[in-house]
């Protein structure tokens, strides 16, 4: 029996002690850190205020912070509507085929990532590819100012995060069962309509993890907007770096990583509605059939 | 209707191979031009060796890959060993405050990675460890590990519980069940996980940016100073490199990890 206990006792105690002193425990500092008052010479201390909170809504920031939710909720649009029928094109190939086309999605993923980044420079330049070959087409006379805009960031945003999109939105579109598109179509539903009123609403917690697992990095990656934005175009990991790293303002930049956790529960709290929903639906279908 | 059906096979290929191409388009013209003797630009100027040669010449070059790849070793071996007990303690075990463990885990999965990285400053500051080595490691391990345990974890999922408790109706204990059965069956699983603790850690930019300290410099941080002036000769070459470690390592991993099924 003593071995038995030591074992299970390393097995369950050393993970629980690290995600408790290095996940959980730092994620509830960042909280409090975020009711402290800003401290040059302590980085943060007493009195407890929602100061800080109060400045998210200063218009200086307000209008930065807004710009930086507008370039992420774009990004999960573009990664929606190019990833979607991107998703649904894998489910419908060969069963054999498709492991290697979703391999392909996600190898990318593994792979530096500010490396794919800087990339996109070769093509986003003024010397670039895209520019080449517009300017060799003689489409546009002068090349394009496409490097260090809004537009950049975004396409490298979208670049990075798109396996994220597709990955739960392949697994929900895959699990579909075919039989609801025979009735659909055989009480008259048109393709149209099929598409609307079962693929959309029965996918739905997929394309809510999607959204989730796009937006939330697409606003931390600070690096894309360096690269590809400029100093203008800023997400709100570049705010959050900049009061820690350099206005050492530490409970400004730990309001705005929780206003991002709250963002994440709000999602999460969606996606489990969803899922609630596509599993009573599937019940009941279940049966009908 | 068969025309129809076939153009609409024709436009779904089309586009799921023009998709794939631009996933893959900037990797080439990247690793394409940092052969291209042309220090400036994208023009073609003629094949050569001389940016790898230059990047391998350079000192506090090879001195950040050193630090970066004891830090992505010892990480990753760290990640490997808690994950993969921990996976076993999850999927072998009811205890106290497991919903709460398996939680911490997902969380840890789906919290952005620069809430995790001010969290993770925040608690050195206060604790005292100092800004280098060992916060660095600190930090890998625990983006790595939530990895690891689920890579494990899914492995152990397909197990034959019969034969672990046949084991132990044999008198083998806990320990020895899981050296002798699950750990050569689940070893795919493992090795994978480090594999991909490897990448991760070598590729790591957020985390790393927030917990790095004067004095040690490491190889994502070094390019990331780098790429921020612009294109170069030297950072084409470096990326290409670390670009190709990492696609080496996936693909060993995901071999490893579909011998299973």
């Amino acid at each position: 029996m003593k071995h038995f206990s030591q074992f299970r006792f390393w097995a369950i105690g050393l993970a629980s002690v690290w995600l408790t002193l290095f996940v959980f425990m730092p994620n509830l500092l960042v909280v409090i850190t975020s009711f402290l008052t800003r401290d040059v010479m302590a980085t943060a201390s007493l009195p407890i205020n929602s100061d800080s909170y109060l400045r998210t809504l200063d218009p200086l920031y307000l209008q930065v912070l807004w710009d930086s939710l507008c370039m992420s909720l774009e990004t999960m649009l573009v990664c929606l509507i190019i990833g979607y029928p991107f998703a649904m094109c894998i489910a419908q190939l060969p069963k054999k085929w498709q492991p290697i086309i979703l391999f392909l999605v996600i190898l990318p993923f593994w792979t530096n990532s500010l490396v794919r980044t800087y990339a996109l420079q070769f093509l986003l330049g003024n010397q670039g590819v895209i520019n080449n070959i517009l300017v060799g087409l003689n489409i546009v006379a002068e090349p394009l100012q496409l490097l260090y805009t809004k537009f950049a960031v975004i396409v490298g945003l979208s670049y990075i995060c798109m396996p994220f999109m597709v990955l739960p939105l392949y697994s929900a579109i895959e699990k579909l069962d075919v039989r609801l598109y025979q009735a659909a179509q055989d009480l008259g539903a048109g393709a149209w309509s099929r598409f609307l009123h079962i693929t959309i609403p029965l996918t739905s917690p997929g394309i809510i993890a999607g959204c989730l697992m796009v937006l939330l990095p697409a606003m931390g990656m600070f690096y894309i907007s360096d690269l590809l934005g400029g100093a203008k175009n800023l997400l709100l990991g570049n705010v959050i770096k900049t009061q820690f790293l350099l206005a050492r303002d530490w409970p400004f930049g730990s309001a705005l990583s929780v206003m991002l956790i709250v963002l994440l529960g709000f999602m999460l709290w969606l996606y489990y509605k969803a899922a609630n929903f596509v599993n009573k639906q599937g019940g009941i279908n279940g049966s009908d059939f | 209707m068969a025309p129809t059906f076939k153009g609409l096979k024709l436009i779904r290929l089309s586009y799921l191979v023009s998709i794939l191409v631009l996933l893959y388009l900037p990797i080439a013209v990247l690793v394409i031009n940092s052969f291209n003797a042309s220090k400036y630009g994208i023009h073609w100027a003629g094949f050569t060796w001389k940016w790898y040669i230059k990047l391998f010449a350079n000192e506090s070059m090879m001195q950040a890959a050193g630090h970066s790849l004891l830090i992505a070793v010892t990480s990753a071996s760290i990640a490997t060993i808690i994950g993969t007990l921990a996976a076993v303690a999850l999927h072998r075990y009811q205890f106290k405050g497991k919903a709460i463990l398996s939680s911490m885990v997902f969380i840890s999965m789906l919290t952005p990675e620069i809430v995790l990285a001010i969290a993770l400053l925040i608690i050195f500051i206060l604790v005292g460890i100092q800004l280098g080595f060992w916060s660095l490691l600190l930090g890998h391990i625990t983006f790595c590990l939530p990895f690891v345990i689920v890579a494990v974890y899914s492995r152990l999922k397909g197990f034959d519980m019969k034969m672990l408790e046949a084991a132990r109706d044999l008198g083998a204990t806990e320990g020895k069940v899981f050296m002798k059965i699950i750990l050569p069956l689940a070893l795919p699983a493992v090795a994978a996980g480090w594999l991909l603790s490897f990448t991760l850690s070598l590729d790591d930019v957020i985390v790393s940016a927030f917990v790095t300290g004067p004095g040690y410099e490491i190889l994502p941080l070094k390019v990331y100073s780098m790429v921020r002036v612009g294109v170069s000769p030297e950072v084409n070459s470096i990326s290409t490199v670390l670009l190709m470690v990492s696609l080496v390592m996936v693909i060993i991993s995901q071999l490893l990890l579909r011998e299973e099924k």
